[in-house]
């Protein structure tokens, strides 16, 4: 069987085929994310505590990573946006594998007309982009992460359901499935106990690869000002916050983030492709 | 003179496995002749059969010789290995689906290896395919289907004629009919006799079934784990084995003579490959097993009277008597 | 004369314009064991399947105890109640058992659906005993056995539900032949034991003289030949069933010969055919 993840041109040539660069990002996974579960003990000082006397200031004891713009110590704001930064992406994937899931099921197992039907309303989102639909939503819900999570998840639902939909199709004609229904197991009973737990590991090395995108698609949203309330820090808020800053020379406040955006996200990319990887040998 | 294939002492190590594979396995063909070796999965039967091409796993190491009419394969430089390949040894696999490019003519998949080494020109391998074709019971017109288009049976008779494109002088049979039904088994086993004569080449028969090894080789090599435990003319060593994995393997086939009931069942299984072996492998599910077994590894030897009749057995001939007995 | 278990009368199914199982019928005793022997294409299989459940039939009943069971089955009841007449075993053990459920699991599973009330710990127990596999084997998963056991456990599970009728589709073919001998045997001793039905079907004529009672002979999805499998495998009376017989190799076999009276028969039935149609 081969399953084919859906991926960014761009991103998918960094394939984590060698073991130091998986053990890497692997452990940039980790640090990042205890750094948002820790954040408020970590961080050295308050967010959104405006110390004006050292604008734009470099690296210091009082503040390890400099300040930005507005006077706010940037290091304190990267540990706490991450955050907002990264319970955005959880929200997308989380509610998109759960919705992908069950949609894939149900079109994969029962076929027939609920399959066309779901095919083609999965393919319709698909056809419509996952950016501007957010942009509609919050433009008309205003402020909040709420909306924009919403909508990229719906956007993001037909990449889980479409490989959900193909693995079940597989699973199904698989003998251990005919041998159940023999038993007299209900159809719902099968796929709750067999048919999901063994494609799990492939829908969820997807998902963790659509975490990565779905935090540049809301850091990206943030950037534009939409989704994140004004002074939450975010770091794609804080990349337009630095914009300024980096006109005038101190390019730090708004380097910073960026970097660990793109690390981020590539980080999530290879551990997921790795987890695929290692399920495709496990498969043979 | 020199045989067509000459195995000597032949061990294959694999990594993370705690005995060779392969164990000293000695075994040679004349020219022209039948050859089965028979044993069950894991006895390495099929990979005996892949190292004469050297077709080997990943990480495998060799030891002794393998030689096809004189020369060492195990020595070849990878050209002489390819030109091996496509001239005179030549491999018919089980499952001819799983070895025939789905998306290609059956001409092109015919022609391609004697065309590409340039052996012979394009019009003439096509005339030599069309020729084959007619040779093993198909027309010229098979040579523009495609795979998919061609029943099991006709397929493996596809990749006969596909073996015989280079003129080898030795044919691997790995379990070629297995995938057959019977009936189509007794004609792909007549065409392979048929031509193997016409040819003369040799052919090394892989199989599981006693029955088929029985009546179409001139001679039998019995594997078990990974040893040759007993070889010998066809005609005799199944009725008269000497080795008592040969005679539970007998015992245990359902035969069409037989009355119905129970079987004469092998108990307990084949040795693990993670476990290093002392003395004879059979010796923990063999009824003749004495002290002797556990600790020694029996070597072959011939029985009275008959040279090419070996068994690696310590009581081979406890197992006469008992034979006489019954 | 032993009771009738399981009648299948008049079934037929067709594949677009093949007629994969034409006008079958035949009845299987209480606690016999009957033969299906076809090569691939005869519809052996797809009977088997629509037997079980696993499809449908486009016309002909299958009853068991003089129940049909062809309507689809609706609720839980009639499920569980049509699971306990007729359990179905694979032809390939590394394929039939859900690689993530041990041996344990897969037992308590079909126990849980059945019998709720029973102590499962103990039938489990029981089971394992009956079809040779020790305690041991029981917290493995699938992938930690050897074909044999695993087409135990198979074995196991379809027990665990009690049926009347156990249909093997061809689930000595994938073993080797020391460990199948092993399987014929358990299946031997549990039909002695529990007087179950078997419904055997394979290619294989030697299982077939080794375990079953009657056979038919399928080609083409229709019967050619039926009857005790002693009777018809000594003396053959349809020409499909001699060339079956003489396919099997032995000493002074002469495949040539068979290649010709395969020839020659599928011609008779090929013009047999046009003239019908």
């Amino acid at each position: 069987m081969t399953t084919v993840l859906t991926r960014r041109p761009g991103l998918a040539r960094l394939r984590a085929a060698r073991q130091p660069l998986y053990l890497a990002c692997l452990g940039f996974v980790v640090l990042v994310v205890l750094a948002a579960l820790l954040a408020p003990w970590l961080a050295p000082g308050d967010p959104n505590t405006v110390d004006l006397g050292n604008v734009l200031a470099g690296p210091s004891a009082d503040h390890l990573l400099g300040v930005d713009a507005a006077g706010r110590d940037t290091l304190s704001r990267l540990l706490l946006g991450a955050r907002t930064s990264l319970i955005g992406p959880l929200g997308v994937v989380v509610f998109a594998t759960l919705a992908g899931v069950a949609v894939g099921v149900a079109a994969g197992w029962r076929g027939g007309w609920l399959d066309s039907v779901l095919s083609r309303s999965t393919e319709l989102v698909f056809a419509f982009p996952g950016m501007l639909l957010a942009i509609l939503i919050v433009t008309v819900y205003g402020e909040g992460l709420l909306a924009p999570v919403l909508a990229l998840a719906i956007a993001y639902l037909p990449y889980v359901s479409r490989l959900t939909r193909s693995l079940v199709l597989a699973e199904r004609e698989r003998p251990y499935v005919a041998a159940y229904q023999v038993q007299g197991h209900s159809s719902l009973q099968i796929c709750l106990r067999h048919v999901i737990p063994n494609i799990a590991p492939v829908v969820l090395a997807q998902s963790t690869i659509n975490f990565g995108y779905a935090l540049i698609d809301l850091a990206g949203l943030s950037y534009l000002g939409l989704g994140v309330p004004a002074l939450t820090p975010d770091w794609g808020r804080m990349v337009f916050d630095g914009q300024t800053a980096i006109q005038r020379g101190y390019p730090l406040s708004a380097l910073l983030p960026c970097l660990v955006i793109v690390l981020t996200v590539v980080a999530f990319n290879v551990v997921g492709e790795r987890w695929a990887d290692q399920v495709a040998r496990r498969d043979r | 003179m020199t045989r067509t294939l000459d195995i000597r002492n032949l061990c294959l190590r694999l990594p993370d496995t705690a005995r060779p594979v392969l164990d000293g396995v000695d075994l040679h063909i004349a020219a022209g002749e039948t050859v089965a070796l028979v044993g069950e999965s894991g006895s390495g039967k099929s990979l005996t059969a892949r190292t004469v091409l050297r077709l080997l796993p990943k990480g495998a190491e060799t030891e002794g010789a393998v030689e096809v009419a004189g020369e060492n394969v195990l020595a070849l430089d990878p050209q002489q290995l390819r030109a091996l390949r496509t001239g005179r040894v030549a491999m018919i696999f089980q499952d001819p689906r799983a070895a025939i490019n789905p998306l290609r003519r059956v001409g092109d998949f015919l022609t391609e290896s004697v065309r590409l080494t340039g052996a012979m020109s394009e019009p003439d391998a096509t005339r030599r395919a069309a020729e084959l074709l007619t040779a093993v019971g198909l027309d010229a017109s098979v040579l523009r289907r495609h795979p998919g288009q061609l029943s099991g049976g006709m397929l493996q008779r596809v990749m006969i004629a596909a073996a015989l494109m280079g003129d080898p002088v030795l044919l691997l049979a790995d379990e070629p009919t297995t995938a057959l039904d019977v009936t189509s088994q007794a004609e792909v086993v007549a065409l392979i006799g048929e031509l193997k004569e016409r040819f003369d080449t040799g052919l090394l028969f892989v199989t599981h079934d006693l029955g088929l090894a029985a009546a179409i080789s001139d001679r039998v090599y019995v594997m078990y784990a990974g040893r040759i435990v007993e070889t010998g003319p066809a005609a005799t060593l199944f009725t008269d084995p000497r080795h008592p994995y040969t005679l539970a393997l007998l015992a245990a086939t359902p035969r069409l003579a037989a009355p119905g009931g129970r079987l004469a069942a092998i108990d307990g299984q084949p040795p693990d490959l993670r476990h290093e072996l002392t003395g004879c492998s059979f010796a923990p599910r063999c009824r003749f097993a004495t002290q002797l077994c556990t600790t020694q590894a029996p070597e072959p030897h011939s029985a009275p009277g008959a040279p090419g009749h070996l068994a690696a057995c310590h009581h081979s001939d406890r197992l006469e008597e008992s034979a006489a007995d019954a | 004369m032993p009771d009738t278990v399981l009648e299948v009368t008049g079934l037929r199914r067709t594949f677009g314009t093949v007629r994969a199982v034409d006008d079958v019928s035949f009845t299987l005793a209480e606690g016999g064991s009957l033969g299906i022997v076809g090569e691939s294409g005869s519809g052996k299989t797809s009977t088997a399947r629509i037997i079980v459940g696993l499809e449908r039939a486009d016309a002909g009943q299958v009853l068991l105890h003089g129940s049909d069971r062809t309507a689809r089955a609706r609720g839980k009841a009639r499920r569980l109640a049509r699971a306990r007449q007729i359990q179905l075993v694979f032809q390939d053990p590394y394929l039939s058992l859900d690689p993530r459920t041990t041996v344990e699991a897969a037992l308590r599973e079909a126990l849980r659906l059945h019998f709720p009330d029973i102590d499962h710990a103990r039938r489990i127990t029981e089971l394992l005993d009956q079809v040779g596999l020790g305690t041991r084997a029981a917290s493995a998963l699938p992938r930690r056995l050897s074909g044999g056991q695993r087409q135990r456990v198979a074995i196991a599970r379809a027990l665990a539900v009690e049926p009347a009728v156990m249909v093997l589709d061809e689930a000595v073919a994938a073993l080797d032949v020391s460990v199948q001998a092993q399987v014929l045997n358990l299946l031997a001793d549990i039909r002695a034991q529990t007087g179950i039905g078997y419904l055997f079907i394979t290619h294989d004529l030697g299982v077939v003289r080794c375990v079953t009672d009657d056979v038919i002979v399928m080609r083409h999805g229709r019967i050619v030949e039926s009857g005790p499998t002693a009777e018809v495998l000594a003396t053959p009376q349809h020409p499909y069933t001699r060339l079956l017989l003489d396919s099997v190799p032995r000493p002074g076999w002469d495949p040539r010969q068979l290649a010709a009276a395969r020839r020659a028969l599928s011609l008779t039935t090929n013009r047999g055919n046009s003239t019908d149609s």
